[in-house]
């Protein structure tokens, strides 16, 4: 698309900014369209393990939900509590919601289906991601209120600690293909386990990290059950107590698209992202992104069945998982993998 | 294209580095601040080191910067006299301030006459099909200046071991939770089944 538009009258310039934006388009409004139907699969899976129906009255099956509820919040009226700090109060929710989009930049959703990709692309999606936590922390603060202030405190120290970990994980994934371009980590998944299964999620030394990761990704999404920042039996509702209308749509919409992002990361680091899960010529009849979204939707399900069946972490265990167990394995995990790799291409040193 | 990238980053650096000096509240500074790291980084990215520019968002803006604001927020702090403070330090700082700028003037003028110089600012970046950044600069940290690498590392790992060492503090008479305790408790242990006669209680 990018060469048509430069080739056409816009010139080489304009014509790849003009690509550039409608490619971002391409992939923010779908995406807006996945988050609105995932939170509405996310009601469904928690009210199926509760025995109830759902959302089940707005259009067929109660797909619409979302829709009639993203409606309702913005017909309300914004409400900004006086005593708040005005500019960042209304700025936090921005960055919640940007920063959630930026890192679907680099995300491959097929072969060539691919925004920017670029050869540090996993840094990439580190970095940004480890900007998500500003906007709970300036709207915890801004809020002038104890419990959003409370959850902002929380919200700081759990994401930094979860993120080390996510860290060493990260690297022995990258040790393994030898590669941070995400496409690349990928196609280094084919055929991995004996020639027939895609993914590195199977590899005995990986699947303890896969697992981490997994609970880590839940973690650092502060989704329940570790969901402290805004644990609603103690905080009303965290950074958000104060929010309301679009600026409190803005959190969800942001929450969510980080949610399906770290889907799909767990999906291309370990379960072989756009290829088919087994490598047999067939199956790669069907378009990668149809089985990059069937394997995301399971670990949202694993998500969601998370959500329903376990309960809320402590604080105090919150912190020792991370600190005290999830870091010294993934450090232990580290040396084992790099000196696995070195074995695996050097041979036995003596 | 990249000169306006450029004059953008930069002026962004500039002003917010400006607005985190003069800002009235120390929780604007940070986040002023944090905005100068984070468009530092895309002048690393316009240079091609998109892997320092990487780590300087990882680092510095995913965790220093936190930490930060952090304590900032936490602080309770008195406007009056930080103000006196900056009047009292301007001095010192207008000096610092004129020796770094005269050392640029200096090193700007002598690399400008110095043969070659002109080509070298033209060609900004690595070279093209080169080893990446990640591979340039693994290759040379680990074979020529690994003793430097693995010395700096050293340093860290003393630096961190002694903060928590000097942090970490017993104290008595405090009921800590002892997580094994915690897990190992079954249910025969805690509770037990009585069927009590009418009129009698229950021994607890």
């Amino acid at each position: 698309m990018t060469e048509y538009l430069q080739s056409t009258f816009l010139g080489p310039e304009v014509g790849w900014l003009v690509a550039t934006l409608a490619l971002i388009l391409l992939i923010a409004l779908p995406l807006m369209l996945a988050v609105a139907m995932i939170i509405y699969v996310d009601r469904k899976i928690i009210a199926a393990v509760a025995l109830r129906r759902g959302p089940n009255v707005v259009g067929p099956f109660g797909l619409l939900q979302s829709f009639a509820d993203g409606l309702k919040v913005f017909l309300q009226e914004t409400i900004i509590p006086s005593s708040a700090n005005k500019g960042l109060f209304l700025l936090a929710p921005i960055i919640t919601f940007t920063v959630a989009l930026l890192a679907w930049a680099v995300v491959p959703f097929s072969e060539d289906m691919v925004l920017a990709n670029i050869n540090i692309g996993l840094l990439y999606i580190l970095a940004i991601s480890s900007l998500g936590v500003y906007g709970v922390v300036i709207s915890g603060w801004a809020s002038n209120s104890k419990y959003p202030f409370f959850s902002a405190m929380r919200a700081a120290a759990q994401m930094i600690s979860y993120e080390v970990s996510i860290g060493f994980i990260l690297i022995s994934v990258v040790l393994f293909a030898g590669t941070f371009n995400l496409n690349e980590i990928i196609r280094a998944q084919e055929g991995h386990i004996f020639g027939v299964v895609n993914a590195y999620g199977l590899n005995p030394l990986l699947f303890p990290m896969a697992v981490m990761f997994l609970i880590s990704s839940m973690a650092e999404t502060a989704r329940a059950p570790f969901d402290l920042t805004e644990a609603e039996s103690e905080l009303v509702a965290g950074y958000q107590t104060e929010y309301s209308s679009m600026s409190f749509a803005l959190f969800w919409l942001g929450e969510y698209a980080n949610i399906l992002l770290m889907c799909a990361l767990n999906v291309i680091l370990f379960w072989g992202g756009w290829l088919p899960p087994i490598d047999w010529e067939p199956l790669y009849a069907v378009p990668g992104i149809i089985w990059l979204f069937l394997k995301m939707f399971v670990i949202f399900f694993i998500f969601g069945l998370a959500w329903a069946t376990v309960p809320r972490y402590r604080y105090d265990q919150l912190m020792r998982l991370g600190w005290k167990i999830f870091l010294p394995i993934s450090i232990f995990w580290v040396v084992l993998v790099s000196g696995y790799v070195m074995v695996d291409k050097f041979g036995w040193p003596l | 294209m990249q000169i306006f990238a450029f004059y953008l980053f930069a002026s962004i650096v500039i002003a917010s580095a400006a607005f985190c000096i003069f800002a009235r509240n120390p929780v604007h500074s940070v986040l002023w601040l944090i905005l100068a790291f984070f468009n530092a980084a895309g002048l690393m990215l316009l240079v091609g080191a998109e892997f320092i520019a990487a780590l300087l968002v990882i680092v510095y803006v995913g965790a220093v910067a936190v930490l930060f604001l952090f304590v900032v927020m936490m602080l309770d702090i008195d406007f009056a006299e930080l103000r006196a403070g900056f009047m009292k330090n301007l001095p010192l700082g207008l000096v610092l301030a004129l020796i770094l700028a005269a050392e640029f003037v200096i090193f700007g003028a002598l690399s400008w006459s110095s043969e070659g110089m002109g080509e070298a600012t033209a060609v900004v970046g690595p070279p093209a099909g080169g080893p990446s950044n990640i591979e340039a600069l693994g290759t040379l940290l680990y074979t020529k200046y690994v003793f430097l690498f693995e010395a700096a590392g050293m340093i860290l790992l003393v630096a961190m071991v002694g903060a928590i060492v000097l942090t970490n503090r017993k104290r008595g008479g405090v009921r800590i939770q002892n997580i094994r305790d915690q897990v190992n408790r079954r249910p025969e242990d805690a509770t037990h089944n009585t069927q009590p006669e009418v009129g009698k209680g229950v021994e607890l």
